[in-house]
């Protein structure tokens, strides 16, 4: 079996050498042949290495890889559509390694491998936020990049007191007590954007080009899922961790204003779902969050094309700046609509057959407090991301905006997207064929689809109620202060004023020390000027005298 | 480019109407509880339009706190720009 990054890694160094249509087609090729090599893959270790007495395992395949690898290829092929019209080198290229290092991670057998993709993954992505090339978009990246990498040192260093300790470099489950499992955690949890570790997505993401921004919502995360569930599924830590990552990203995203960075807290919000399932543990819970990044993945680049659809046409993102636009982008608005509702999990769409299972999970393992949660957060995302979305992008009040609808690539990617989440929506047994564990779940019942048509048009009613009563916060020009204050503000004043202690204090040091020289010198002058006792010429016959007296007693000394 | 057309939801009434219609769906939903056993796995959910009262209220609560947390939050766009990096 062809290792199934190969293709990404060969098209990614080709890329550079081709010029206008043929580079846009080698992109789509790579995840075409990509996904070639996954077709009948033996489940099993593929490629074995004895390296420095470490036994390598670059591709191993099981059901959990696969299913994130199949899902990595379909992502990787529509941003690949997305971004057709580019005549971009670096970003084709960066966006193929990024591709390609995410599926290498996802069916890396031992930790060495799957540091190596984590950290190529990092590298790589950045190209696609440096490359908007405006200067907040290359101060975020920075920020990005030293995020991502510490996220790789941690795993290093966590695999290194793994091997160290039981002399395996295998990964298979660790769980918080295995050796260097806490370690291995905190690498994993801050690409998942664990909260408080997770503000370098909704910083950098908003800031990649509308392309780039695509590629980065499929990737980096789902991989840190998929990582999550290989090594930790069942860590009860991870549930109440989840629950707070679904919960506390809406409010956020309610009084965010960039639309994309709504999208990054919703992003958030949904990974909160897919961890929680991974702290539950069980199969149908496993299940759930692996059907849940197939679909999340899905809904949420459709999500992030139109907005990039809307950003690449109008060049504005800010809910202040947008509004009407479907009177010019009426296809993408309809596209942005079936995003929304997958998102949203209204019945028919991808998202409502793979999120109950999450939820059902938890009440079945007696999490009545988490499901509660859930629930709310269900509610929320609807509100935040099925309605503000479209509503302040497309209707609310007219902007004013006259453009047109983005390139047909850009048109037809959305739609490829769309119809996959409407596909998988009215078909889930496609998808749960091919969950990492065997299933008769089924999500087509009449108290599940009344109840969850209840929960979210009552919000939807929420949301008519308080907009017509004038309730709804506006929106507004302006930053919210997140867990990347600590670093961007806090940490800068703290050096800051660190520096004026130690300065004050180097300059006391200095000039106590100048002071004691001006006063040495002072006094070597008083005591040894020209006018000074010890400084003054002596007269010629006192200092023969001294002479005499020393000579003789030296003489004296000698003789006795 | 100027396109002066006027859609249909342009026109305020649409707008009311397509609200009309909307509500009615959510009382017929409400009414569906009532007339339908959803069968249930928490105690809660066996109350009659349970889903949607806490939808509503969810989302009632979730918009005000996070209104109030604009006063906390809240700072203007230039914020990060002023002494951010090496400027």
């Amino acid at each position: 079996m062809v290792p199934p990054f190969v293709p990404f890694l060969i098209a990614a160094l080709l890329v550079p050498a081709l010029q206008g249509r043929a580079r846009s087609v080698l992109v789509l090729v790579a995840p075409i042949v990509g996904a070639l090599t996954l077709v009948g893959a033996p489940e099993g270790v593929a490629w074995q290495l004895d390296m420095l007495g470490l036994t390598l395992e670059p591709v191993r395949v099981d059901r959990l890889s696969l299913i994130f690898g199949y899902i990595f290829h379909i992502a990787a092929f529509v941003g690949g559509i997305y971004a057709w019209h580019l005549r971009d080198s670096v970003q084709a290229s960066a966006g193929l390694l990024y591709a390609g290092s995410a599926i290498g991670a996802v069916f890396a057998g031992d930790l060495l491998t799957l540091f190596v993709f984590w950290e190529v993954m990092a590298v790589s992505s950045v190209f696609l936020i440096w490359a908007r090339g405006t200067p907040e978009a290359i101060r975020s990246a920075q920020r990005y990049l030293v995020v991502q990498i510490t996220s790789g040192v941690l795993l290093l260093a966590g695999a290194l007191v793994h091997l160290e300790a039981t002399g395996s470099i295998a990964f298979g489950h660790l769980g918080l007590d295995a050796p260097g499992g806490v370690l291995i955690l905190l690498a994993f949890g801050i690409k998942c954007a664990f909260p408080g570790l997770h503000s370098w997505l909704t910083d950098a993401y908003p800031q990649a080009t509308p392309t780039g921004t695509v590629f980065l919502s499929a990737f980096t995360t789902k991989a840190a899922v998929y990582t999550l569930a290989r090594g930790y599924a069942g860590t009860e830590l991870l549930v109440w961790i989840g629950a707070t990552m679904a919960f506390f990203p809406i409010f956020y995203a309610v009084i965010e204003n960039d639309l994309r960075r709504v999208l990054g807290y919703s992003l958030i919000n949904q990974l909160g779902f897919m961890v929680t399932g991974i702290g539950i543990g069980t199969e149908m819970a496993v299940n759930g969050a692996a059907a849940h990044a197939f679909s999340h993945i899905l809904y949420k680049a459709l999500l992030f094309m139109s907005m990039g659809a809307v950003l690449h046409m109008t060049g504005r993102i800010n809910g202040s700046d947008l509004g009407g636009l479907y009177r010019s982008m009426p296809r993408t608005t309809v596209l942005c609509i079936v995003g929304a509702a997958s998102i949203s999990a209204f019945p028919l769409f991808s998202g409502f057959i793979s999120k109950p299972m999450v939820m059902t999970a938890a009440l079945e393992q007696g999490y009545d407090w988490v499901w509660l949660v859930l629930l709310f957060a269900s509610a929320g995302v609807f509100h935040h991301a099925g309605i503000k979305i479209p509503y302040f992008a497309f209707f609310a009040h007219d902007s004013g905006i006259r453009t047109t609808e983005p390139p047909v690539n850009m048109q037809i990617a959305m739609l490829v997207a769309a119809t996959l989440c409407v596909g998988i929506g009215c078909f889930p047994e496609l998808l749960y064929a091919h969950l990492p564990f065997a299933t008769d779940y089924s999500p087509y019942d009449a108290s599940h689809v009344l109840a969850q048509l209840q929960l979210l048009l009552f919000s939807a009613l929420a949301f008519a109620w308080l907009t017509l009563s004038g309730l709804y916060p506006p929106e507004l020009r302006s930053v919210n202060l997140d867990a990347d204050w600590v670093y961007r503000r806090l940490g800068p004043r703290l050096v800051g004023s660190a520096r004026e202690v130690i300065g004050t204090a180097d300059a006391a040091v200095r000039s106590a020390a100048v002071g004691g020289l001006v006063r040495l010198g002072g006094w070597l002058a008083r005591v040894y000027g020209p006018r000074a006792p010890a400084g003054a010429a002596w007269p010629t016959h006192r200092t023969v005298a001294i002479t005499l007296v020393l000579l003789g007693g030296y003489i004296l000394l000698q003789g006795g | 480019m100027h396109d002066q057309r006027i859609r249909f939801l342009d026109r305020p009434e649409n707008v009311r109407r397509l609200l009309r219609v909307f509500y009615v769906v959510c009382l017929g939903l409400i009414a569906a509880d009532l007339v339908y056993h959803r069968h249930v796995s928490h105690p809660l959910e066996s109350m009659p339009g349970f889903y949607g009262v806490y939808g509503f209220v969810a989302c009632v609560l979730l918009v005000l706190v996070a209104k109030q947390m604009r006063r906390l939050l809240m700072r203007d766009e230039h914020y990060y720009d002023r002494r951010d990096g090496g400027q």
